[in-house]
């Protein structure tokens, strides 16, 4: 198997018992991606200076006889919402074209403590506000299993990146599916971790109470890999949870009997495509025969939680963009009188369609005489939602199901906002709650990869990663390679 | 509820946004459907119920103070579209 | 014509002497060139944090305590959303919905009355940055430029009741929370550097009427003379509106120290819609019992404390400790030198006196004041043991001011040293009253005051130096034959 196709725990292997080079496998992927990014479009930047330099530093490393951490030399492709210092970051937007951050994210510090490698910068949607990938301002990203069709968002650049083989492990960020739809998409494993478990600090905030940033991977011991270097504690993150981090990959054990999983019959009902749901069931089937026992449960409070996303994470957005005035860095507007009409101008010609629209949601449901009406009563909401998990978690350890109602659909379908932000109802309701959630491959529907969610309970990522694997290693719908084709 | 185009303008000013003209028809009508969908909330009987601003149980994260080497001016500038004598260059402030 | 009662409300906001920033660590310090205390943080760059300071915390803490607030247990801190050059993210973290403190008051002294003026809130939020205008201000500036050293200074603001009726108890209140500020060591006060600023909400009102007229909020009131200037300005227009059958606008006002007026903010602006909603990046406060009563037990003594110490210790009166007790550097500086001498209140008298004297002309605080306590205290001393005439004690002051000196040296030096020896002093007196035979028939006449005429003889001929009192028992006696 070509070396970028593989695994980076198998890639590790090979690195620590000199069979490979980083420096060789940096720029096989760095080929890879001269072969096929033409046609997937998923990076937004490219770094191969430093990652090629990286890269002899972790193979002198190795020669010095030191022993290596397992990413170390393994290059990535990061979230273009992520901050590497020195390396332009854009959030696929104009208003960012030519921003240069000056520090790093804290996961990108933990990455590189780690001696990793960073490819380049993944295209997203603007801002993270979309699930196509089309609303970035430079380019779309196409689904390496069907060019004509989207690679989900708004991760979509770095799921894309893993399908494609033009990265071995990639970051994402998921405000309200963001990685798990992705991955969904195109066939990864995409793990959303629990809210406050990885630091926020230099991921470029979209909604600040439901941000989460995870790993996007070719299996589950890669995405346990990648979460024990981006968990724990940060100081600059005033929300990140102070709990040890545990060696996730111990918890990765073929091992399902003791659990027992629920399937809330809201996700399986009405705009959930039948075919995508059958599959959902028989991974369902699939946990049972592996010795978990499967039970039926209810989320009363599912139907509400698109709407109450479209309140809260616009009203969030709506004061975490503002810093975006053209007064600072970024994109400017030069032809302005004053300053007011410089920012107004600048914003709107910055910003693309759909940022504007949420811009201006969230600015309406917080405004003067209709706070309570939505942004209140969506909080409350947000509670009853967080109970409806609670007592499911009373009968259960894990919720299983469709990590989208749909598979991959086509590019530019001209769905109108509403019809779009509806298809969220699978993943929504996990960030409301900051619970940890996983997709993992579970079948295949017209030929287009099909995933399914497991939920867990706050901090409980060792189980959800334990079923995840148990699951993967019985069964290969992680190992099917994307054709690439399906381009008229 | 429903917005008609001075709402939308009016918001628009909060955020120092404009709405093109030849946008503004098809942004209301959106803008309306998004709204209208919002009135499913009001079937959540949602009377004495905490809202949740908060998913952590946590409080009083707070930082000594320490002061830490703060970025140099010169990173501090990197991005700056326009320079004034070490400060931001923004035009005149009042409209 | 009608008469009106005049309703103030201020709105104080306090510069926390922390040494870092409420968010981040950059430091709080003043000056500096532009955008040289700055990070990711308080420039608002994509991505970054905040993380709350816990000395911002203790300091709203212990003022809010020695002001009397009701501490809440659950506090939270909130956006409040607008655009403006200088507030880098576009939103200010403050605490709108659940501020740390509520209810607390402070009573002020004006002519002689004791009144208490409410408080209604105290929060905890941050500063923004400075505009540097191209022009010679605001309207008049082609462009400006960002300086973001100020953004982030944490600071609190003091909401009080509208329980001000004068300019006069504005300015009490205003004094009494410097005093304050400066006593729980959380805020230098220093009004003109911009460490303390005020926003007054003045409206009246027909005496005798329930309900209150409509509010003006005047801004830009960088001393006590102008919150008094603009307060008596502010009404007076107000006045003239209500009298032409007029009515007052709510609106947002700039006080103008050059000018001596108020003018309109608004502009075609929005009207303000701040949409406040939970900051959703920091964690909420809760300050349990303990943590109260700890605070509790660290603040330091109060003004109204050392006022009443003062009275009932140093026997000064009401007016002079209540003066002395304002500034607490003057309050330390009053006690140091009082410990030189039982006469306490002749230090006050000095201290209020001619050292008021000095700092005003000078314009500058009694931290910068030349003469030291002890000093100051000393001299006092030798006033009261009859060493120095007090007259005298004025050359010996003036000296000091030029070189800190002990007033014994400069007595001896100067030759100053009061002459309280009766056979001295009789000698000159003899001498005058056989100079002055006329003064003398006069004062035998029945006109006392020429008595006066042949006590400045004498002085004159002891250059100052003679006991007055004695030269004056002296003369009488000699007259009169005893």
């Amino acid at each position: 198997m070509a070396l970028y196709r593989e695994t980076a725990h198998e890639l590790h292997d090979k690195l620590v018992k000199k069979e490979i080079s980083s420096v060789e496998l940096t720029k096989a992927v760095y080929d890879r991606i001269d072969e096929v990014e033409d046609q997937v479009k998923a990076y937004i930047t490219l770094d191969k200076e430093n990652a090629l330099a990286q890269a002899a530093k972790v193979d002198k490393m190795i020669a010095d006889g030191e022993t290596i951490k397992p990413l170390a030399g393994i290059p990535g492709a990061i979230k273009d919402n992520i901050s590497v210092k020195g390396v332009r970051m854009t959030c696929a937007s104009k208003i960012l074209e030519n921003f240069v951050p000056v520090y790093d994210a804290h996961v990108i510090e933990n990455l590189r403590k780690d001696e990793t490698i960073f490819l380049g910068k993944t295209n997203m949607d603007e801002f993270a506000m979309g699930s196509t990938t089309e609303t970035s301002h430079f380019q779309i990203t196409h689904n390496p299993w069907d060019l004509s069709r989207v690679p989900g968002g708004s991760s979509g650049g770095s799921a894309a990146s893993i399908a494609a083989g033009e990265a071995i492990w990639s970051l994402g960020s998921d405000t309200g599916g963001s990685i798990r739809q992705p991955a969904f998409f195109n066939g990864c494993v995409g793990l959303k971790p629990t809210y406050g478990r990885v630091s926020r600090y230099g991921c470029v905030a979209f909604a600040s109470s439901l941000d989460q940033i995870g790993p996007i991977a070719r299996d589950v011991t890669d995405a346990a890999l990648v979460l024990n270097t981006i968990s724990g504690l940060d100081a600059h993150d005033s929300t990140s949870y102070d709990a040890p981090v545990p060696d996730y990959t111990k918890a990765l054990r073929q091992d399902v009997k003791d659990l027992t999983i629920g399937l809330p019959k809201e996700y399986f009902g009405e705009g959930t495509d039948p075919k995508v749901a059958a599959q959902i069931k028989l991974a369902a089937k699939k946990f049972e025969e592996l010795g978990a026992h499967v039970i039926e449960v209810s989320l009363p409070h599912t139907e509400y939680a698109v709407i109450t996303y479209y309140i809260i994470a616009p009203a969030e957005a709506s004061a975490n963009l503002g810093r975006f005035d053209g007064v600072r860095y970024g994109f400017r507007e030069m032809a302005a009188e004053s300053a007011p009409e410089m920012m107004r101008k600048t914003r709107t010609e910055g910003f693309g369609k759909e940022v504007r629209r949420r811009i201006m949601l969230g600015t309406y449901v917080l405004s003067s005489g209709y706070y309570d009406a939505y942004y209140n009563k969506a909080m409350q909401v947000r509670t009853l939602i967080r109970q409806d998990f609670a007592e499911a978690f009373k009968k259960c350890d894990l919720l299983l199901t469709p990590t989208s109602p749909v598979v991959a659909y086509p590019l530019d379908a001209k769905m109108d906002p509403l019809t779009v932000y509806m298809l969220d109802v699978t993943t929504i309701p996990v960030n409301m709650a900051g619970l940890p959630g996983i997709s993992i491959p579970c079948g295949f529907v017209d030929n287009m990869p099909v995933g399914a969610q497991l939920i867990g309970k706050p901090l409980g990522e060792e189980t959800l990663l334990r079923a995840a694997y148990t699951f993967e290693q019985a069964t290969d719908f992680h190992k099917a390679v994307a054709p690439l084709g399906g381009l008229k | 509820m429903s917005v008609t185009v001075n709402d939308v303008k009016h918001i628009a000013n909060l955020c120092r946004l404009n709405v093109p003209d030849d946008e503004m028809d098809k942004f209301v009508e959106q803008f309306n459907q998004i709204l209208n969908y919002a009135e499913i909330l009001k079937k959540v009987d949602t009377q004495g119920i905490e809202p949740s601003p908060y998913v952590l149980p946590i409080s009083n994260v707070l930082r000594e103070d320490v002061p830490v080497v703060s970025l140099s001016h010169e990173d501090a500038m990197k991005n700056a579209p326009e320079e004034y004598e070490g400060g931001f260059k923004v035009p005149r402030v009042i409209e | 014509m009608t008469e009106y009662t005049t309703v103030i409300g201020l709105e104080v906001h306090a510069e926390l002497k922390t040494k870092t920033k409420a968010f981040c660590s950059c430091s709080t310090e003043f000056g500096g060139a532009p955008n040289t205390h700055v990070c990711p943080v308080c420039l608002g760059m994509p991505g970054a944090l905040p993380v709350i300071n816990k000395q911002m915390v203790e300091f709203a803490l212990r003022f809010a305590l020695a002001v009397n607030c009701e501490i809440q247990r659950y506090s939270k801190f909130d956006r409040k959303n607008y655009y403006y050059p200088d507030l880098a993210k576009a939103y200010q973290i403050s605490q709108f919905y659940q501020p740390i403190a509520l209810n607390g008051h402070l009573d002020v002294n004006v002519d002689g009355e004791t009144k208490r003026i409410g408080i209604t809130r105290i929060h905890m939020e941050e500063d923004a940055g400075k505009l540097v205008h191209s022009g010679a201000s605001i309207s008049t500036s082609d462009f400006s430029a960002v300086d973001y050293n100020r953004a982030g200074v944490p600071l609190i603001e003091i909401v009080s009741e509208p329980d001000m009726r004068s300019a006069a108890e504005a300015r009490a209140y205003m004094e009494k929370l410097r005093a304050y500020l400066q006593y729980t060591g959380v805020c230098d006060g220093k009004m003109q550097e911009g460490s303390m600023r005020c926003d007054a909400n003045i409206s009246i009102m027909p005496v005798g009427a329930k309900e209150f007229g409509t509010r003006a909020e005047i801004k830009n009131l960088n001393s006590f003379k102008a919150l008094e200037r603009a307060i008596e300005y502010e009404v007076e227009r107000q006045k003239e509106i209500l009298e032409d059958g007029g009515h007052v606008v709510q609106e947002t006002r700039t006080w103008d120290d050059a000018q001596g007026m108020t003018f309109s903010m608004r502009s075609k602006e929005e009207a303000h819609d701040y949409r406040y909603f939970p900051e959703p990046d920091l964690a909420p406060i809760i300050i349990e019992k303990e943590w109260v009563e700890k605070a509790k037990s660290e603040l330091p003594e109060l003004p109204d404390a050392r006022k009443a110490r003062l009275m009932d210790e140093k026997g000064l009166d009401d007016y002079s400790a209540e003066l002395i007790v304002a500034d607490k550097k003057m309050a330390e500086y009053f006690d140091a030198a009082a410990k030189e001498t039982d006469d306490a209140k002749g230090v006050a008298n000095w201290i209020l006196g001619d050292v008021s004297a000095y700092l005003n002309s000078n314009n500058c605080g009694i931290g910068e004041f030349p003469v030291s306590p002890a000093h100051l205290g000393q001299m006092v001393a030798l006033i009261k043991k009859g060493v120095l005439s007090s007259k005298l004690a004025k050359k010996v002051f003036a000296e000091m001011l030029k070189k800190d000196e002990a007033p014994a040296d400069l007595v001896k030096k100067l030759g100053l040293e009061q002459v309280s020896d009766e056979g001295a002093i009789q000698a000159m007196v003899d001498e005058a009253i056989a100079a002055n035979p006329q003064s003398v028939a006069d004062y035998k006449a029945g006109k006392d005051k020429a008595i006066g005429f042949l006590v400045g003889q004498v002085m004159k001929k002891s250059r100052g130096k003679a006991n007055p009192g004695m030269v004056n028992k002296l003369i009488i006696k000699t007259i009169k034959g005893e």
